[in-house]
């Protein structure tokens, strides 16, 4: 899922400073996963920052409204009525809810309240770590199923570089090295010989590359 | 044979090959380096320019190359994967070749977390083992990284790699060696070497598998100043081994700087005489270059063979 944290309310609130009425909108899907802009930080956000505006001696109206997903514009139509009468939006979705948002209300002020990291899971609870990095011509078959175009500091398809010691890599004691990772499972598998292949330099034309790309299956398309 | 550059006549002609360590500076005079290749001159068959070592702004690689060039060394210059894609690469390298540089090593490069610049966006296009391979590629079948044809003028780069025995896994350093190997390195240059068993097992394994027949290893060696230098790359640096004896012999010494002079000659003579398949030494005096000298004249490393390509 999308992994994303707020962004200090400072910030927030210095983007919608001149507004008197503004709307938060949540989103119920991976923001809310991880703790960052489902329901309840929505209503938490709202209030902050209505305090933050009262003590200034500014009061702010916040209304809110946590949609099913803003990646699909439908579930955004549902907040045209809420967003007649605001100066701004602060959408608490991904980047991707906050450009919807964005194209929905041509004429709204819309803001993000959240920085969208990265795609991933969490380890613990509260701790979530990156696992893919969306390189758009998967590799796991080759790598044990660890990625190391996102886990591995250097992105290397031929490691572990010479940083790697005791299992971490050299950018931090709290980091584990991919490449050992790797190594161990390829000898737990009996397939060390495939970590002496070559592997050539990536196509990152798949990858982010210039415009957006765009994933197309004709078989659905509805005309 | 045609020889590619000095460097690859002295290994190839069995010579027990010494290359040292040029650090540019952090300004826009090259005063410094040129100082330090006048003096090593005469004491060294090439000498590395790092590239951007630590991640930290420096003169590049290849222009600090120019002036050693014209100071009479033969460079090596050094390319990391860390701050250029494949086209960069590919153009500074033919600009090296135009130049006059013969010697590339192929490195990953240290990450950009350690340097004077943080923040910076990371590149790792391609990494050092497709660098070697690509290179070679470029060499032996005129062709760019792409596939792409080369009319002419291909660069003819005599091809260094890197290899580090005190990483992990231990067991898979000498795999990674042999892959190097067969992506093209022709000469290694070791990571500094202090924990001389862990560097002897790691030749052993080499010899065993005869890389050392395939490929001309050289032996890091690093004089330390002090003993707090040696304790900083026990605990502060990734990747080094340093044992505590060391440390400890440093510290005990009255005169710390000569001491650490004295380890490097004594683990340069061990090297030459008791360490098979060791085919040379690269001496990395870090910010110490004028070291170098006194190191290989005691290390009965001079004079040097006198080279004359044509
Ligand atoms: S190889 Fe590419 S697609 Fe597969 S997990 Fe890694 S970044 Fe994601
Ligand atoms: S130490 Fe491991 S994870 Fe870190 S850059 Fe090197 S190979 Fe990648």
């Amino acid at each position: 899922m999308i992994i994303a944290q707020q962004k200090p309310i400072k910030e927030i609130a210095a983007m919608i400073a001149d507004c008197k009425k503004v709307l938060l909108a949540g989103c119920q899907g991976c923001v809310a996963v991880c703790l960052a802009g489902g329901d309840k930080e929505t209503e938490i956000l709202a209030s902050a920052l209505r305090i933050m505006r009262k003590l200034e001696g500014n009061p702010l109206e916040a209304v809110t409204y946590a949609a099913t997903r803003q990646c699909d514009p439908e579930y955004i139509v549902p907040m045209d009525d809420l967003v007649k009468d605001v100066d701004a939006v602060i959408s608490l979705a991904c980047g991707v809810g906050v450009q919807y948002v964005a194209e929905r209300y041509p004429d709204k002020w819309v803001v993000p309240a959240l920085d969208t990291k990265f795609i991933g899971g969490s380890t613990v609870h509260g701790v979530w770590e990156e696992k893919c990095g969306l390189c758009g011509e998967c590799i796991l078959h080759r790598t044990g199923g660890i990625c190391p175009i996102i886990r591995c500091s250097k992105s290397i398809l031929n490691g572990p570089c010479g940083g790697s010691q005791y299992g971490k890599c050299e950018v931090s004691k709290d980091v584990d090295c991919a490449w050992q990772l790797i190594y161990d499972r390829m000898k737990a598998l009996g397939r060390l010989d495939k970590m002496m292949e070559i592997q050539m330099p990536k196509d990152w034309s798949k990858s982010r590359d210039g415009g957006p790309r765009r994933a197309v299956r004709e078989d659905v398309i509805i005309e | 044979m045609k020889y590619l550059s000095k460097l690859h006549k002295i290994l190839e002609d069995g010579n027990f090959a010494v290359t040292a360590e040029i650090g540019p500076p952090k300004h826009a005079s090259a005063h410094g380096i040129r100082h330090h290749a006048e003096m090593l001159r005469d004491y060294v068959d090439a000498t590395n320019i790092t590239d951007c070592q630590t991640a930290i702004v420096r003169i590049s690689s290849i222009a600090s190359g120019v002036h050693i060039l014209d100071c009479g060394i033969e460079p090596i210059v050094q390319m990391t994967c860390r701050d250029r894609n494949r086209i960069a690469i590919q153009a500074d390298l033919l600009g090296a070749y135009s130049l006059g540089m013969r010697n590339v090593l192929c490195l990953s490069g240290d990450h950009q977390k350690f340097g004077n610049h943080p923040t910076a966006k990371n590149v790792y296009d391609v990494d050092s083992m497709q660098l070697i391979y690509l290179l070679r590629r470029m060499r032996d079948e005129k062709k760019f990284f792409s596939g792409e044809e080369i009319k002419e003028h291909e660069p003819r780069f005599y091809i260094g790699a890197v290899a580090n025995p005190f990483a992990d896994p231990f067991e898979f350093r000498v795999d990674r060696l042999e892959k190097k190997v067969e992506a093209g390195a022709q000469f290694i240059q070791t990571q500094c070497i202090f924990d001389m068993e862990r560097f002897e097992r790691f030749m052993e394994m080499v010899r065993e598998r005869g890389l050392d027949q395939r490929v001309h290893i050289l032996a890091g060696i690093t004089p330390l100043k002090s003993w707090r230098a040696a304790k900083y790359l026990q605990t502060g640096v990734s990747s080094m081994l340093v044992p505590d004896s060391l440390v400890e012999r440093l510290k005990n010494a009255e005169d710390q700087k000569r001491e650490g002079i004295e380890v490097a000659i004594e683990q340069i003579k061990y090297i030459k005489e008791k360490v098979k398949g060791v085919h040379g030494v690269h001496i990395m005096a870090i910010a110490w270059e004028e070291v170098v000298p006194e190191i290989v004249e005691r290390s009965g490393l001079y004079p040097r063979p006198k080279v004359d390509l044509e």
